[in-house]
C-alpha cells in the first residue's frame, strides 16, 4: 500500500500546491502538512519533523515544492535517511526502481532517471502542473525530538527589503538590456523606457559580470525568474542562461541588430535594429501616443 | 580561517544545447568550460575572507582531467591550492560525489573552519551535494546564502527572502560550518597574467576515487518540447516604433 507525505510551504502556497496535485500521480494515500508559521525556519528540525511522520505513516514517497526551502528541507530529508533525492521533476513514474523526468540547466535540458531508494523522495519542479488546494493541510509544531543540532541552523532575524520601485519578479513590464547595450551609461534608454511603461529593469549575465549593472537586476537561471505580460529584450543573445529566467513571460519582444540570433526562436515580436536607435524611438512615440 | 571550497567544470552552452548521439551528454565539441556560477562566486567569497581573516584557501573538484583547467582558473584568483577528484568524465550522482568530497576532505587532513559550495550546479541542479556531505561530516549547513561575514566564532549568514514578507533571513551559524552561496554575493575578479603564471605552480594533490552505483541514475537527456515559434517581424530601426506601441496598447501595459 503506498502512502505519501506532501510538504508545504503554507497551505495557500501555490508551488507547493502544485506539489499536491503531482503527488497525485503516485496513488495511494495522500496527506499533506506544512509548518506552523510560527516556528523559526529551521531546515534540519522541519526534515526532522517530516522524517518521524514519515516513518509514522509508513509513507512510501515524500514529495516537496521545487522552491528554495522545499528543495532544502528534502535534501535534509535524504542525508538523514541516506536515500536519493530527484530535486525538480516534471514528472514520475512509481516502481522499483522508480522513474522520474527532472529539470537540469534551469529547464534547458530534462534529464530521465531510475531512482534506486525508498522512501521516493523528490521536489517538483515549478509550474510542471496547474495547482489544486489540497483540501486537508495538517498544520504542525516541528517535532519535539529533534536535536539541539537539528535546531542550531534556523532563522534569527529577518532584515525587511527596503522597497524602491517595482520588484523585477512581480513586474508586468520588464525592460532588459544585454551585451549590446555597451555600457553602464547605456541603460538610460533602457531605463527610460521601463520608467514610462511602469516596469523594472533587468540585464543579462553578461552585464552584471561586466559591472555595469547590479545583480539584482540579473534575469537568469542564477539570477531573477520573471513572469511579465510583456518582456522586452534589447541586445540580448538569448542564451540558454538567459532564457532559463524568462521563459514565465507571457510575451517576448525581441530587439536585436542581428536576425539570426537565437533569442529570435523564442520570441513572440522581434524588431530587426540597433536598440540604441530602437528604444528611444519607442519611447518618443510613447509620449506622442499619451500626448506629452 | 581555513576554506575549502567545491567548483564544477560545466560548458558554456551559449544559445542552443544539442546533445550527443547517445543521449548521455551534451555535445560539446564547439564548446568552452568554466566553473558554474554560484561556484565562482565561492571561490571569490573565499579568497576575500582569507585575504580579511588570514588561513589557507582550497579548492576541489571532482571531474575529468581536463577540469585542471577550471582549478588552475580558481587557483590564478587568489585561491592557494588544489584537490581533484579525476573521473573519467562518466555522471556521479549526488551521493557518491558527495561520499568523493567527504573522503577527500578527511585524507586531507585540513581542519577546515568553513566548507562552501554553489546553492546548486548549473548543469545537474541536484541542490543536495552540500547538505549530504555536511551531515557525513557532523557539521551545520545553511544555503542559498548573499551574504557572510564572520561574528566571533561563527559566521552571520543572510538568504533573501522568496516568500513573503519581502527581505533577507539572517542566520548566526558556528564554525566549523558547511554553506552554499548564490551568486551575486560579490562579483568574482577576473585573473591577472601574473595570477595565471603564479596559478602554475601551486599545489595540486590528484586522486582517482572509486565511483559508487548510482542510486539517481541517469538513463538518459532529452530537450524539452520544442516551443520554436515564428516571431512577427514588427519592423527594421526606429521605424518598428509605432507598430510596437500598437503591440503594447493592444496587451495593456500602455
Amino acid at each position: 500500500m503506498s502512502a505519501t507525505l506532501v510538504f508545504m510551504e503554507s497551505a495557500d502556497d501555490e508551488l507547493s500546491q502544485q506539489a499536491v496535485t503531482f503527488a497525485g500521480q503516485l496513488g495511494g494515500e495522500m496527506s499533506a502538512v506544512a509548518i506552523d508559521a510560527g516556528e523559526a525556519y529551521a531546515p534540519a528540525a522541519w526534515a526532522q519533523t517530516l522524517v518521524e511522520l514519515a516513518q509514522e505513516r509508513g509513507a512510501t514517497a515524500v514529495v516537496g515544492p521545487g522552491t528554495d526551502r522545499g528543495n532544502e528541507v528534502l535534501a535534509h530529508v535524504a542525508a538523514k535517511l541516506d536515500q536519493p533525492m530527484s530535486a525538480n521533476c516534471m514528472n514520475v513514474t512509481p516502481g522499483e526502481p522508480a522513474t522520474v523526468t527532472r529539470m537540469r540547466w534551469g529547464g534547458s535540458l530534462l534529464e530521465e532517471a531510475r531512482v534506486h531508494g525508498a522512501p521516493l523522495l523528490l521536489t517538483v519542479a515549478p509550474h510542471a502542473v496547474a495547482a489544486t488546494p489540497a483540501a486537508d493541510v495538517q498544520v504542525m509544531a516541528v517535532s519535539g525530538s529533534a536535536s539541539d543540532a537539528d535546531r542550531v541552523v534556523r532563522v534569527s532575524e529577518t532584515v525587511p527589503a527596503s522597497t524602491a520601485g517595482v520588484s523585477l519578479a512581480d513586474a508586468d513590464v520588464v525592460v532588459s538590456g544585454g551585451r549590446g547595450v555597451g555600457s553602464s551609461e547605456g541603460f538610460s534608454v533602457i531605463e527610460e523606457l521601463a520608467a514610462l511603461l511602469g516596469g523594472a529593469v533587468g540585464c543579462s549575465r553578461a552585464v552584471t559580470s561586466a559591472g555595469w549593472r547590479p545583480h539584482s537586476d540579473q534575469v537568469g537561471q542564477t539570477g531573477t525568474k520573471i513572469s511579465p505580460e510583456i518582456y522586452i529584450a534589447c541586445g540580448i543573445s538569448g542564451a540558454t542562461q538567459h532564457m532559463a529566467g524568462c521563459k514565465g513571460a507571457k510575451r517576448l519582444l525581441a530587439i536585436n541588430p542581428d536576425g539570426e540570433a537565437s533569442i529570435f526562436a523564442s520570441a513572440d515580436y522581434a524588431v530587426i535594429g540597433d536598440l540604441h536607435e530602437v528604444v528611444p524611438a519607442i519611447s518618443a512615440e510613447i509620449r506622442k501616443a499619451r500626448g506629452t | 580561517m581555513n576554506i575549502l571550497v567545491c567548483v564544477k567544470r560545466v560548458p558554456l552552452t551559449g544559445g542552443k544545447i544539442t546533445l550527443t548521439e547517445d543521449e548521455q551528454a551534451i555535445q560539446t565539441r564547439h564548446l568552452g568550460f568554466t566553473v558554474s556560477p554560484h561556484e565562482e562566486c565561492a571561490a571569490e567569497e573565499a579568497i576575500r575572507l582569507v585575504e580579511a581573516h588570514g588561513g589557507e584557501s582550497v579548492v576541489l573538484t571532482l571531474g575529468p582531467a581536463e577540469a585542471e583547467e577550471q582549478l588552475r582558473d580558481m587557483m590564478a584568483i587568489g585561491i592557494d591550492r588544489g584537490i581533484h577528484l579525476v573521473t573519467d568524465g562518466g555522471e556521479w550522482d549526488p551521493q557518491a560525489t558527495a561520499a568523493a568530497i567527504v573522503d577527500a576532505v578527511r585524507a586531507d587532513g585540513t581542519q577546515f573552519d568553513l566548507l562552501l559550495f554553489g546553492n546548486e550546479s548549473a548543469d545537474a541542479g541536484n541542490y543536495q551535494v552540500a547538505v549530504r556531505v555536511a551531515y557525513a561530516l557532523g557539521l551545520p549547513v545553511v544555503n542559498g546564502i548573499k551574504g557572510i561575514s564572520v561574528d566571533g566564532a561563527g559566521l552571520r549568514c543572510e538568504r533573501e527572502r522568496t516568500s513573503h514578507p519581502p527581505g533577507r533571513d539572517v542566520y548566526a551559524v558556528p564554525m566549523p560550518a558547511v554553506v552554499t552561496v548564490l551568486e551575486g554575493i560579490n562579483l568574482p575578479r577576473y585573473p591577472s597574467v601574473p595570477g595565471r603564471m603564479r596559478a602554475k605552480r601551486k599545489p595540486l594533490a590528484a586522486a582517482e576515487p572509486a565511483r559508487a552505483q548510482p542510486r539517481l541514475e541517469m538513463v538518459r537527456l532529452k530537450l524539452p518540447a520544442s516551443s520554436s515559434k515564428q516571431a512577427e517581424v514588427l519592423g527594421h530601426g526606429a521605424d518598428a516604433a509605432p507598430r510596437v506601441v500598437e503591440i503594447l496598447s493592444e496587451i495593456g501595459v500602455m
